[in-house]
C-alpha cells in the first residue's frame, strides 16, 4: 500500500506513537507529583505543631491567686501565659496549702499567639507584647519544647491546650465495636455464601445486594445510623456505640468480599481430601478451609478497619463532632474520633488550630499506614500460593 | 433497669450457664449409665448440643422482649425479663443435659444450627440495605408532605434558614436545582481530572510499564484512594482553594474562597485510582491474541491501544467511569470542607456552590428540631442521592455483564 510506505506518514505515525506513550507516563507522573506535593504540604504545616512554646516565669503563690490564678504572675507576662495554666493555680493552692507565700520559677505553657509568634507565623500579638517575648527569648526564658500535651490532652477551646488523646481513645472504642460486630458477621456471611448457600434467587439477591452496599455513599450510612440506631433503638447520640455500629455496617461489605476471595482461593482438593476422610461440611470448613484462608481474611479485615478509622461523614451525622474535651469512659458516653476532631479543628477560625489539624492528620495517616503495613506483612508472610 | 445493666446481667447469667451445660453434657457421655453403648457423635458435639439447648430459648425470649419493647407494644420490666430469661436458660440446660443419650444425633443437630446461624448472619447485609432504604424513604415522605415534589424538583432557590417546625408556607424555599447544579459542576470537574489521568495511568500500567514499574506504580496510585476524605477536604480548603484564588487573580478573574474548582480538582485526584485500577483490570483482560494480531499487521503500539484494545475494553471502562461518577456524587467531606454552604445557581466554577451532600450534613448537624422541614429535607436529598447512586451502579453492573459475555 502506498499509504504505509510514505516516509512522511510513517514519521508522523511514529511521533504520534511516542506522544501517546509520553501522555501515559505523564499521567502516572502527575499522580505521583500530587502525592509528593500533598505529603510535603501536610508535613511542613504539621511539623511545627509538634513543638510548643513555653515561657520561664516566676510564679508567686500570693493570697489573691487563690481566687484568680493571673495574680500569681507578673502583670506583663500574665497575658502571655496560657489560661490553661493560670486557671489551675487556685486549685493547686487549695490542695497544697503550704504553697501559699512561696514562689518558684518554672516553664509554663505559653498562649497560642506567643507560640505562633515564636514560630514566625502571622499572629495577633500587640507590639509591646512582642517586645516582651523578644526580650524573654533573648534571655533564654522562652523556648519551643516538644509538644507532649498534644498527645496527652483532649480537645480544648485554647489551641495551645488542645490535643488528640480523647479523639484517639474515641476512635479506639468505635473501632472495637466495629470489629466485634463486622468481623464475625462478615466472616459468617462469606462462609455461608461460599460453602453452604444453595444456588437460588435469594442468594443472588444477597450477592447483588452486597456489591451495591459497597458502593452506597458513606453519608447514607450516617442517615441509617441516625434514624435506626439512635432514633429507633435509642443508642445514645455521639456515643462510640452509635458510631461503631454505623462504621460496622460500612465495613461489612469490605470484609465479606475479601473473605470470600480468601475462601475461594483455597483449592477444592483440600476440601475433597477433608470430606474423603469423613469430615462433615462444617468440620471441613472449620478445620481446613478457615485456617488456610485466615491470613487473607485478616488482611481484608485490617484494610476494612483502616478505612473505617478514616471515615468521617457518617460519624458527623451520628453526632460525633460535638465538643468533647474528655476521653470517653464507656461505649455509651459521648465521644469524638480522630477524623471528626480533624474536621472540628479545621473549621475553627484560630490560626493556631491549622497546624494542630495537620498534626492530627499526620497521626491519623500514621495509624492508617501502620495498619495497612501490618495487613501487607500478614499477606506476604502467611498467604499460601496454590 | 437500664438497657446496659439488663444486658450485663444477661451476659453474666447466660455465659456461665452455657459453660456448665457444655461440661455436664460431655461428662454425661462418660457416665457408667451408658457403658458399653456407642455414642453417635463425639462428646464435644453433645456439649455444644446442650449449650444450644440452654441458649436458644433464652436468646429467643430476650429478642422477642426487645422487639416488643422497641415497637412500644408492651413495656417489659427489666427484673422480670432477666429472671424469665435466666429461668428459661436453666430449663433449657436441664432438658439439654437429660436428653443426651447414645442414640441422639447431636452432631447433625449442632451443624444444622450452625448453618442456620450463618444464614442469619448473611441476612444482615440485606437488612442494612432495607434499613437504609426505609430510614431514608419514611422521613423523605414526611418531607414531601410539607414540600411538594414538584417544587422540590423544579425550584431554583434553596433557602431553608428560618423555616421552623410549624411553618406550612414553605413554597419556594426548598428548590433543589441549585444543589444538583452544584453537585453536577463539582462532579464534572472531578471527572475532567480523573478520567484522562486515570485512563492514561491505566494504559501506562497495563500496556507500557515494565513489571517492576507496574509493581511500584499500582500501589502508589492506590494510596490516593486510601487517604481519608477529611484529609483531602482540609487540603482542598487550606492549600488548593487559596491557590485557585491566586491563579484566578493572576489572570484577572475573581474567585471565591469557597469556589467549586478546588473541591472538584481534589476530588478528581481522589477518584483517579477508582478509574485506573478498574480500567487496568479490563485492559489486561483483553486477550493477547487481539493485541498480537494488531501488532502483526504493522500497527504501532499506540495505534493498537487506540483502535483495538480500548474499543474491546470499552464496556469495562465505561462501567469504571460510572462507578467513579457515583463515588463523586456521594462524596461528602471534601465538599463539606471546601465548597460553599450557599445554594448558588451558576455556570462559573470560581463562585461558591453547594452540593446535595453538604446540605445533608448541614441540616443534620445543626440544632434544629428533628421534625423541622430543614432536617427532613436531608432525607429528601438522601433519597435522591440513593436513587442516583443505585441507578449508576446497576447500569455499570449491566454494562460489565454484557462485556464479559464477549470473551467467554
Amino acid at each position: 500500500m502506498k499509504y504505509s510506505i510514505d516516509p512522511k506518514v510513517l514519521k508522523r505515525r511514529a511521533s504520534r506513537d511516542k506522544r501517546f506513550r509520553t501522555y501515559a507516563y505523564t499521567a502516572i507522573l502527575m499522580a505521583a507529583a500530587f502525592l509528593v506535593f500533598f505529603f510535603t504540604d501536610i508535613i511542613t504545616t504539621a511539623l511545627s505543631a509538634f513543638k510548643q512554646a513555653e515561657l520561664l516565669v516566676e510564679v508567686h503563690y500570693v493570697d489573691e491567686a487563690r481566687k484568680m490564678g493571673d495574680y500569681a504572675l507578673d502583670d506583663d507576662v500574665s497575658p502571655l501565659v496560657s489560661r490553661g495554666f493560670t486557671r489551675l493555680i487556685p486549685n493547686q493552692m487549695r490542695e497544697d496549702r503550704s504553697l501559699l507565700g512561696t514562689a518558684e520559677e518554672k516553664w509554663v505553657l505559653a498562649e497560642a499567639e506567643v507560640d505562633q509568634y515564636l514560630k514566625g507565623k502571622p499572629n495577633r500579638l500587640k507590639k509591646d507584647e512582642r517586645k516582651i517575648v523578644d526580650t524573654m527569648r533573648a534571655e533564654g526564658r522562652a523556648r519551643l519544647a516538644f509538644n507532649i500535651g498534644f498527645f496527652e490532652n483532649g480537645d480544648s477551646k485554647l489551641p495551645e491546650m488542645a490535643g488528640i488523646w480523647a479523639a484517639a481513645v474515641g476512635s479506639m472504642y468505635a473501632l472495637i465495636i466495629t470489629f466485634l460486630f463486622s468481623f464475625p458477621t462478615g466472616v459468617m456471611t462469606a462462609i455461608y455464601l461460599e460453602e453452604f448457600a444453595p444456588n437460588n434467587r435469594i442468594m443472588q439477591v444477597i450477592e447483588v445486594n452486597i456489591n451495591n452496599l459497597a458502593a452506597i455513599p458513606s453519608i447514607l450510612f450516617g442517615l441509617l445510623g441516625l434514624s435506626i440506631f439512635i432514633n429507633f433503638f435509642g443508642v445514645p447520640r455521639s456515643s462510640a456505640l452509635a458510631g461503631g455500629l454505623t462504621l460496622a455496617l460500612m465495613t461489612l461489605p469490605v470484609i465479606i468480599i475479601s473473605t470470600r476471595a480468601a475462601i475461594r482461593a483455597v483449592p477444592d482438593s483440600i476440601r475433597e481430601g477433608s470430606l474423603a476422610l469423613g469430615a462433615t461440611r462444617w468440620q471441613m470448613v472449620l478445620t481446613n478451609v478457615l485456617p488456610l484462608s485466615l491470613p487473607g481474611i485478616l488482611t481484608g479485615t485490617i484494610i476494612g478497619l483502616a478505612q473505617a478509622i478514616g471515615e468521617t461523614a457518617p460519624l458527623l451525622i451520628v453526632g460525633m463532632m460535638a465538643y468533647i474535651p474528655d476521653a470517653p469512659t464507656s461505649f455509651t458516653s459521648a465521644a469524638t474520633v480522630l477524623p471528626a476532631q480533624i474536621y472540628t479543628w479545621s473549621s475553627d477560625s484560630l490560626r493556631a488550630f491549622t497546624e494542630r489539624t495537620s498534626a492530627g492528620i499526620i497521626v491519623l495517616l500514621a495509624v492508617m499506614l501502620s495498619m495497612n503495613a501490618v495487613a501487607i506483612y500478614l499477606r506476604n508472610k502467611y498467604e499460601t500460593k496454590w | 433497669m437500664e438497657t446496659g445493666t439488663i444486658f450485663l446481667y444477661l451476659v453474666c447469667g447466660l455465659i456461665p450457664l452455657a459453660v456448665v451445660a457444655y461440661f455436664l453434657a460431655t461428662r454425661r457421655t462418660f457416665s457408667v449409665k451408658f457403658e458399653g453403648e456407642k455414642f453417635h457423635s463425639t462428646p464435644g458435639s453433645y456439649g455444644w448440643y446442650a449449650t444450644i439447648c440452654t441458649l436458644s430459648p433464652a436468646l429467643l425470649a430476650s429478642f422477642v422482649a426487645a422487639v416488643l419493647q422497641l415497637t412500644g407494644v408492651v413495656e417489659v420490666p427489666g427484673t422480670a425479663l432477666v429472671s424469665t430469661v435466666i429461668a428459661l436458660a436453666a430449663g433449657g440446660l436441664y432438658v439439654g443435659v437429660l436428653t443426651v443419650k447414645p442414640s441422639l444425633r447431636a452432631r447433625a443437630i449442632v451443624e444444622q444450627m450452625v448453618v442456620k446461624m450463618l444464614f442469619v448472619a448473611s441476612l444482615v447485609s440485606i437488612l442494612t440495605t432495607i434499613g437504609i432504604v426505609l430510614s431514608v424513604v419514611f422521613e423523605a415522605i414526611r418531607f414531601f408532605e410539607i414540600v411538594s415534589v414538584w417544587d422540590f424538583i423544579t425550584g431554583t432557590s434553596w433557602s431553608p434558614d428560618g423555616v421552623s417546625a410549624g411553618d406550612s408556607d414553605v413554597k419556594g424555599m426548598f428548590g433543589s436545582i441549585p444543589l444538583f447544579a452544584g453537585t453536577f459542576m463539582i462532579t464534572a470537574i472531578a471527572m475532567l481530572v480523573a478520567i484522562p489521568i486515570g485512563l492514561f495511568a491505566a494504559i501506562c500500567t497495563a500496556e507500557y510499564a515494565s513489571p517492576t514499574f507496574r509493581k511500584i506504580a499500582k500501589p502508589a496510585l492506590e494510596i490516593l484512594a486510601g487517604i481519608p476524605t477529611v484529609v483531602y477536604g482540609f487540603f482542598a480548603a487550606i492549600t488548593v482553594s487559596p491557590l485557585v484564588v491566586r491563579a484566578a487573580e493572576y489572570v484577572g478573574l475573581q474567585a471565591d474562597f469557597t469556589n467549586a474548582l478546588a473541591p472538584g480538582l481534589v476530588m478528581g485526584v481522589m477518584i483517579i485510582p477508582f478509574v485506573s485500577s478498574l480500567s487496568d483490570d479490563v485492559i489486561t483482560s483483553v486477550p493477547n491474541s487481539l493485541r498480537e494480531g494488531s501488532l502483526a499487521m504493522g500497527a504501532y503500539h499506540s495505534e493498537t491501544i487506540k483502535t483495538v484494545i480500548l474499543p474491546a475494553a470499552l464496556p469495562g471502562i465505561i462501567s469504571a467511569f460510572l462507578l467513579a461518577v457515583s463515588r463523586a456524587v456521594g462524596e461528602t467531606m471534601i465538599v463539606v470542607m471546601a465548597a460553599g454552604l450557599r445554594a448558588n445557581l451558576t455556570w462559573n466554577p470560581l463562585e461558591g456552590m453547594t452540593t446535595v451532600t453538604v446540605r445533608i450534613v448541614d441540616a443534620l448537624t445543626g440544632d434544629q428540631a428533628f421534625d423541622s422541614p430543614e432536617t427532613l429535607s436531608a432525607y429528601g436529598l438522601g433519597l435522591v442521592l440513593l436513587v442516583v447512586t443505585l441507578v449508576l451502579n446497576v447500569i455499570s453492573l449491566v454494562v460489565i455483564r454484557r462485556f464479559r459475555q464477549q470473551y467467554e
